[in-house]
């Protein structure tokens, strides 16, 4: 039945919009929210070859990031470096066919894949001046804005789960990528640090 | 616990590794001639130094790469750090041990 299929995100039935209601931002150390349904794309190729590195700037209009765990990013799209040859490209939902499309199409010829894994990750947005303080509480990441800039990413292990962690500004915001089958878990561990530095839940 | 060098993330904690047991065991090319005790050489014996050991990590909450590791199975100190596919580095030892 698949008409009657309906798209959920992964932390939908937490009630985060009605919890958003009733959650006052006034002195909250700590907001929290769910990013849904971001496109995420994963690629992967010879960074060392530049027929790879200008294909995905074509297709993106987004240099490569070559060094570890760098992210390059304009507007609402990102490309965040998981290792030596494979990033995720990052954007805003419904785009995923298009840009494989793309990417294929540039890639011909090439070792090199691209493969829509959207549905796979839950995103959870933690932001504001304690985000820092939760997240020392799980990772063994140093954290120091001098250690882990501004648009870096980094994936680790955050309270025994899987994530990549992505540092969006200097509020600072976070964007934490996780496993959806990880994603209630792992939200749950952070609302229960976080209400010890005041927390809002934002929808 | 280990502060381990990945070559390609940086210095992360042991907790984001697996280990892989020794480094640098090729796989035999003639099969089909060689014995059982020589199979079991291959399959099951490891040199299981006091000292220097070159062994296969990989960085599985990281980049989920494997690479190679020179450690002191003494002092844990990690001598260095290398590359899939590359030579191991004649490591020298501080006070002979």
């Amino acid at each position: 039945m698949v008409e009657t299929y309906q798209r959920r995100s992964a932390l939908a039935h937490l009630g985060l919009v009605a919890r958003a209601a009733g959650s006052s931002r006034e002195r909250a150390g700590i907001i929290m929210s769910e990013v849904p349904h971001r496109t995420i794309v994963n690629i992967r190729g010879m960074a060392s070859d530049p027929a790879f590195s200008s294909a995905v700037q074509t297709a993106t209009g987004l240099p490569l990031p070559e060094a570890a765990n760098a992210v390059s990013s304009a507007g609402v799209w990102q490309i965040l470096w998981l290792g030596p040859n494979e990033w995720w490209i990052t954007g805003p939902d419904g785009e995923a066919d298009s840009l494989i499309e793309a990417l294929r199409a540039n890639f011909a010829g090439q070792h090199a894949a691209a493969c829509d894994v959207s549905e796979s990750r839950a995103i959870i947005r933690l932001k504001g001046p304690k985000a820092r303080d939760v997240l020392m509480r799980g990772v063994s990441l140093d954290l120091h804005p001098r250690a882990f800039r501004v648009g870096q990413c980094a994936q680790t292990g955050l309270s025994r789960a899987n994530a990549l962690l992505h540092l969006v500004d200097d509020a600072p915001t976070f964007e934490i990528y996780v496993l959806k089958s990880f994603s209630d878990y792992l939200w749950r561990w952070l609302e229960t640090v976080a209400r010890d530095f005041g927390l809002a839940v934002e929808a | 616990m280990l502060l381990i060098p990945c070559p390609f993330c940086g210095k992360r904690d042991e907790h984001e590794f697996t280990y892989a047991r020794e480094a640098h065991i090729a796989r035999p090319t003639n099969g089909e001639q060689m014995s059982d005790a020589e199979w079991a050489q291959y399959l099951f014996m490891r040199k299981n130094p006091k000292g220097v050991h070159y062994e296969r990590w990989m960085h599985a909450k990281g980049c989920r790469r494997y690479f190679n590791v020179a450690r002191d199975t003494v002092t844990h100190e990690i001598y260095a750090v290398y590359e899939m596919g590359q030579p191991a580095p004649a490591i020298e030892r501080e006070n002979g041990r």
